[in-house]
């Protein structure tokens, strides 16, 4: 470790870092803008000025850039001499030259960087009388708003966007005080991570539209840490409350999930908490099938003597979006052979399959941090941008480590972000892409390959059998496929850390089989082998863990042929899981159908009782992600009315019904904490997070900032007597202001540190910048391979190829980050962006149909006769036929593998534009 | 005196097409060094001949060619580009090398590529030099039928292709590493450097930028030897520069002479002196980038360290002559207009610093300055080069840009403060 002397005092910092991350490191402040912990430094800002000496007897010195500056041994630096500080405050002064003074109507005001810095530096009077630059704002979709007058130019809007994320339509345009970041023309903003330039852009020049719609400050925000809800990646979350309506999602750092950037269907996707479906009361069926609005008290008695009084069989159904504790307390009200999964067999099998690889494996299944350092990865079958879209964008990072390789062979240093992508230019590392689709990684895969799952299964196998002969050769592979395999053996073999991704995508046990062979026989010569396999829900895979000695899945329950009387649903629209017709019948048969959800669906309208659940926002509860880590959501704010947490609704019931122990079970700790006793597989739930005793210097920890205002005017024109707040028993957190904050606070949602009041905070929170937060529990990995290392064969079953139909078409679902998932389309900016059904076919395909793009095609499913609008996309194989997953018209397809067309007569074209997010040829 | 660089052109003398050029000796050098010479002797002639970068930074050409990797261990490209923006106010010494003798540019790409050993060359011209571009084209298409271009040279291992690439036309793309960007087809932002070009350059690959007139010098060193190369120069450099004079002077344009020839015989003599009934008030002896210099500078020689020491650049050695009857405030702020406007706009410092000092220049021009609006000049001036112009290591700026657009304001500051002090008392620009 090097020493360095700064302002007179000697520090060891480590060896390779820029000065300014070394200071940052040290809690020391200095002022930036363009250098940022993902995206290294570029030198553009000038903002992080101080003084370098020569050496002891230097008394001038020359300035230099923090930013741009290596820590060596013996350097000597000064950050408060007058000459840094003064060049420093010349900075912002110069770049407020153009800045608008509209703080007070900006929607960045009061958590802004730029704000920060300035009074950092100590600028305060203008001295400049010229006339201000200004700029046309454009339209760029409904996520994001655009004020480019406020722009301070420090690129870091271009490097997130296109060279980290890879969008490819923000760029700098024209040059000097007129530089200018937008599109090259108004328009939706095409990649899928766009949101993050909300929290990347120091100011306010890219703001949260969403936010915007209804605004409130960040110091008047109620915060509580969350578990996004979105896909099974589980990223961290900081969700903000106010006047009872959830108002913003945020990044919350944690360095092994999503470090500094989330998604937008997980920052922009939590507006169905607001949306006016939600069940705002139990309501119980009358005779003439109308809801009666009445009280918790009367539904649970209701449904209590329902249950005791039930001529049949009470069944539970569960749901993977819902927590584990929810799910865990439905199962003991039902009884453990009474529980089934919520999920069809399909998908259980799916689930168990990735399971048993992730546990009886040998094969380490990585975090997100991990994924970005594999330098070879593989896809099978699975679209991961719009299906676990933040673990898309940590492959992303992961090509570039060819570039790092060559950067330290040339002695850049890392953080050199510029120098090392001139150095690198196009070369990474390889990601190979073997998928039913065109997805958006293709710009950066060394080798991609469309075919059917069985097609991709196959290739899979025989990857394995050829990186290892224990494994299960394949017959009759075709040419084409036979060099595929090669191609991909030859990247996998010359990797050091290859990572393997499949996932449920699709719908193929047989893909999750290959990928969990390939990943076998390369840890056989490279214990660096890593595997990630994804699930669909946020907690899909809690669920399975919950329920892997009992194999009862929804599938079954429907294909029952006992006499079952009243069922209880769980946050789950069944809809989504089994055909129109099953549910339908299922329901009809049941005396009582309970269901326990947030927003109206149709499941909810067959339903006798509804029970009005709490989302992500209201409760609190344990997740576990794709990775196996278990992870806990807090409650931002109280549910209005009747509304609770499921957990609680189940908890009361089990009360109302007497049941021996539920008395215990009253708060979500010792919930957590029976689940865990339940089931070994669950062991370390418990120590996700701080119980709700837990306190810092004997206090709770705020949910707002200290500098909360106005929550006495809140209700100021009702009554100036400030009603008491809500308590909180079921966490660590207070509701409102009082309590803890600031870096001293873990579990805190938002990050404030004096000075710093932008999520730039974030560092006096980090052990060192981009490394793990000093006090917070990233989560607890549930799963750990058992397998000791050697090769396993377990899976020999190779699929057959498919035979080439006459005339029927293989359906493959193809997702969509805005629209597939079903909570999230519930949000209105989602909704907004989210397709309308189609039916994506090859030329060849649409040829034969006689049919072309917009117009309509008619199937049989079942006994319903469904029709569709055509897409023709050469990128799709002949022979298949993708639609958009998860939408309510295309849900029945979901269980269909085949389909025969014609072409509908009499199709009116839509007028919406398809498919605007998907990559096009 | 020998002028070797200007040989070939003349009034009386005919277009240097291949056939001239070679009659006058031409490509003899490619044809006794390629393949018979190791390029480590090339290197080293140039070393040795102590050639400085004529393009205004003065740089060592041979401890430049030096840095790049010659061993085998980084296999791949190599480029040599040869810097041909010249959009230096005031400058124009490039456009006659390349006009008038388009082969002595490419015998000296030729040459100086085979000794870096890269594989391909680009000649990067602005755009407005389109006859300069026409015969470049041309010659480069002679140069290669002839087998001096392309592969195998001659008949030798060695193989050097070479095109032309005309800039879009920015000031900012005569900056080495702005010019490799662009030409990498991205926006043209000088790059961080360390790492230079000779390691990491075009597309990544080890790379060498000379300015055209340098590249012109090669073949000249390499025929002659380093020593009499040397012995060119009248003073402490070495070889012989195309110098010009630009202004109310009775002759204006460019002549070859030899390095360190006195200021005084350039204006007095090759410039014919100052026009009747102007007088000289200054002089930018090295372009627009450069700090004033008055009459009492006008015996320095013309070198590097010799204006470099009275805070000033020898730059691309093309003067711009103020006369007194010229508000230097205004020829200041026209300076200070262009280099703003040609900002790329990615350092603070120059992006936003100098359309604030247009701003203020503006304003004493237009008589509407306070007093105060010198200490913001002072205080501005101070943001974008701390140092003043004597540094070499100005860190206040991602490049040479910002800094070298505020030497005239500097200089003029220093002689011409009275000027100033008139504009702001009288409310107006008394040349007018």
């Amino acid at each position: 470790m090097p020493k360095i002397v700064v302002d007179g005092i000697s520090y060891e910092v480590d060896a390779g870092n820029n000065l300014l991350e070394a200071l940052l490191n040290l809690k020391r402040d200095l002022p930036y803008f363009c250098w940022h912990p993902s995206m290294g430094s570029i030198g553009a800002c000038r903002q992080c000025a101080v003084i370098q000496y020569r050496d002891e007897d230097d008394d001038t010195g020359r300035i230099v850039m923090a930013c741009m500056t290596p820590v060596s041994e013996g350097t000597i630096f000064s950050t408060d001499t007058d000459s840094a500080k003064e060049f420093r405050r010349d900075v912002i002064e110069n770049m407020m030259i153009n800045h608008p003074h509209d703080c007070p109507v900006c929607e960045e005001g009061g958590e802004c960087h730029l704000q920060d810095m300035t009074v950092m530096t100590g600028h305060r009077n203008r001295t400049y009388s010229g006339p201000k630059n200004t700029f046309r704002n454009q339209y760029l979709g409904p996520f994001i708003d655009h004020e480019m007058n406020r722009c301070i130019t420090c690129y870091r809007c271009v490097r997130y966007y296109s060279d980290y994320a890879g969008g490819v339509d923000l760029a700098a345009f024209a040059s000097r005080n007129n530089t200018y970041f937008g599109r090259h023309q108004d328009g939706i903003l095409e990649s899928e991570f766009a949101g993050n330039l909300v929290e990347v852009c120091p100011t306010g020049v890219f703001t949260d539209k969403t936010l915007s719609e209804h605004y409130t400050r960040k110091w008047d925000l109620q915060s509580a840490p969350s578990i996004c809800v979105g896909c099974g990646a589980g990223c961290n979350t900081s969700a903000s409350e106010r006047y009872g309506q959830l108002r913003r999602i945020h990044n919350r750092f944690n360095d092994q999930v999503n470090g500094y950037f989330l998604c937008d269907r997980g920052r922009f996707g939590a507006g169905f908490v607001n949306n006016e479906d939600r069940i705002p009361q139990a309501g119980i069926r009358d005779s003439e099938g109308k809801y009666d609005r009445v009280s918790a008290e009367e539904a649970l008695s209701h449904v209590a003597d329902q249950l005791a009084n039930s001529s049949g069989k009470v069944v539970g159904i569960g749901s993977p979006r819902a927590s584990l504790e929810s799910n865990y307390l439905l199962k003991q009200i039902v009884g453990e052979g009474n529980f089934y999964s919520g999920v069809s067999s399909k998908e259980q099998e799916l689930t168990n399959c990735i399971i048993d690889i992730m546990r009886d494996g040998s094969v380490k299944t990585p975090s997100l941090a991990e994924v970005e350092e594999a330098d070879a990865v593989l896809v099978l079958g699975q679209d991961l941008t719009n299906t676990a879209p933040r673990l898309a964008l940590a492959v992303r990072q992961s090509v570039r480590n060819r570039s790092k390789e060559l950067a330290v062979q040339a002695q850049i240093p890392l953080w050199q972000d510029a120098a090392v992508r001139e150095l690198a230019q196009d070369e990474l590392s390889p990601l190979v892409l073997l998928t039913s689709y065109a997805d958006r990684l293709e710009d950066v895969a060394s080798l991609s390959c469309h075919a059917s799952a069985t097609d991709i299964a196959r290739i899979g196998f025989a990857v394995a059998n050829r990186l290892n002969d224990r494994f299960t050769a394949v017959d009759g592979l075709s040419e084409t496929d036979q060099k595929t395999v090669e191609e991909v053996v030859e990247i996998l073999k010359a990797a050091d850390r290859p990572l393997i991704v499949s996932g449920t995508g699709s719908q193929s046990k047989s893909v999750i089989e290959a990928a969990a062979n390939i990943a076998w026989a390369l840890q056989a010569d490279n214990e660096q082998t890593a595997i990630m396999l994804c699930v669909p829900e946020c907690n899909s895979l809690g669920v399975g863990l919950l329920e892997r000695e009992n194999s009862n899945t929804l599938t079954d329950l429907l294909d029952s042929t006992d006499t079952i009387s009243t069922a209880i649903v769980l946050e789950n629209d069944l809809f989504r899981r089994a055909s129109t017709q099953q549910i339908t019948a299922f329901a009809a048969k049941l005396e009582q159908l309970v269901v326990i959800d947030s927003l109206d669906n149709a499941t909810v309208s067959l339903s006798d009782v509804v029970l009005p659940a709490a989302t992500f926002a209201e409760t609190e509860g344990t997740l576990v992600n794709n990775e196996g880590r278990a992870q806990r959501s807090f409650a931002v704010f109280e549910g209005a009315g009747d509304i609770q947490g499921s957990w609680q609704w189940l908890t009361n019931l089990g009360k109302a019904l007497s049941r021996e122990g539920f008395a215990a079970l009253e708060r979500i700790d010792s919930v957590t904490a029976e689940c865990e006793r339940s089931n070994d597989l669950l062991s370390g739930i418990t120590k996700v997070a701080p119980t709700a005793d837990y306190r810092v210097e004997g206090m709770k920890i705020a949910r707002m900032t200290h500098r909360a205002s106005g929550r006495t005017a809140m209700r100021a024109n009702i009554n100036v007597h400030e009603p008491k707040q809500p308590v909180d028993q079921e966490s660590a957190l207070a509701y409102t202001m009082e309590g803890i904050s600031g870096p001293r606070a873990p579990l805190s949602a938002y990050v404030w540190s004096p000075g710093w009041n932008s999520n730039q905070a974030v560092h006096k929170f980090q052990t060192e910048t981009g490394g793990p937060l000093s006090h917070v529990n990233p989560g607890i990995r549930l799963i750990e391979p058992a397998g000791n290392g050697s090769p396993q064969e377990r899976y020999r079953e190779v699929p057959q190829p498919r035979a080439a139909g006459a005339g029927s078409l293989a359906l493959i679902p193809r997702y969509h980050i805005f629209g597939s998932d079903e909570m999230s389309a519930r949000s209105k900016a989602i909704a907004e962006l989210a397709p309308s059904s189609y039916l994506a076919i090859a030329p060849e395909t649409a040829q034969r149909l006689s049919v072309v793009s917009k117009d309509g095609v008619e199937f049989t499913i079942g006994n319903r006769t469904l029709q569709l609008e055509v897409v023709v996309d050469s990128s799709v194989d002949d022979g298949c036929a993708l639609f958009p997953a998860g939408l309510a018209d295309t849900l029945d397809l979901m269980h269909q593998a085949q389909v025969s067309l014609q072409k509908a007569a009499g199709w009116t074209p839509r007028t919406t534009t398809q498919d605007k997010l998907i990559a096009k040829e | 005196m020998e002028t070797p660089l200007t040989n070939n052109i003349g009034p009386d003398k005919p277009f240097p097409d291949l056939a001239v050029y070679e009659q006058n000796g031409g490509y003899q050098t490619v044809r006794d060094t390629i393949g018979k010479r190791s390029p480590t002797d090339v290197q080293e002639a140039v070393s040795e001949s102590r050639l400085r970068g004529r393009g205004g930074a003065g740089v060592s050409t041979g401890m430049k060619w030096g840095f790049v990797p010659m061993d085998n261990a980084s296999p791949g490209h190599k480029y040599l580009v040869a810097n041909a923006d010249e959009m230096e106010p005031g400058a124009f010494k490039d456009r006659v090398l390349m006009e008038f003798d388009p082969h002595q540019l490419i015998e000296g790409m030729i040459l100086s590529a085979y000794a870096i050993q890269a594989d391909i060359g680009y000649i990067f011209i602005r755009s407005d030099y389109y006859l300069a571009t026409a015969r470049l084209k041309a010659a480069i298409a002679e140069s290669r039928d002839k087998g001096y271009l392309g592969e195998r040279i001659l008949g030798t291992d060695y193989s050097f292709e070479l095109h032309v690439h005309v800039s879009a036309g920015r000031y900012i793309c005569g900056e080495e590493t702005a010019l490799l960007n662009s030409l990498e087809g991205k926006r043209a932002n000088p790059r961080t450097k360390p790492p230079f070009p000779p390691i990491s350059g075009l597309w990544g690959r080890p790379t060498i930028v000379n300015n055209v007139e340098t590249l012109c010098c090669v073949p000249h060193i390499v025929q002659n030897g380093a020593d009499w190369f040397r012995s060119l120069g009248r003073a402490e450099d070495a070889g012989t520069k195309l110098f010009g004079a630009s202004g109310r002077v009775k002759n204006p344009g460019c002549w070859e002479l030899p390095m360190g020839t006195p200021i005084r015989e350039i204006l007095e003599g090759s410039a014919g002196g100052m026009q009747d009934g102007y007088g000289l008030r200054g002089f930018l002896p090295g372009g627009g980038s450069t700090g004033f210099l008055t009459d009492e500078h006008l015996d320095l020689p013309m070198d590097y360290d010799a204006i470099m020491q009275v805070k000033s650049r020898l730059g691309t050695g093309t003067m711009i002559i103020l006369d007194d009857r010229t508000c230097p405030i205004g020829m200041v702020e026209n300076l200070v207009n262009f280099f703003a406007r040609e900002s790329c706009g990615f350092c603070t410092p120059c992006r936003d610093g100098l359309p604030w000092i247009e701003e203020i220049l503006h304003k004493l021009e237009t008589g509407q300055a306070e007093p105060e609006d010198m200490n913001i000049l002072a205080q501005q001036a101070g943001f974008i080069d701390w140092w003043g112009s004597d540094s070499s290591s100005n860190g206040n700026t991602h490049c040479p840009l910002a800094p070298g657009a505020i030497e005239p304001l500097e200089s003029a500051r220093k002689y011409f403060a009275d000027d100033f002090e008139r504009h702001i008392r009288d409310k107006k620009c008394s040349y007018r």
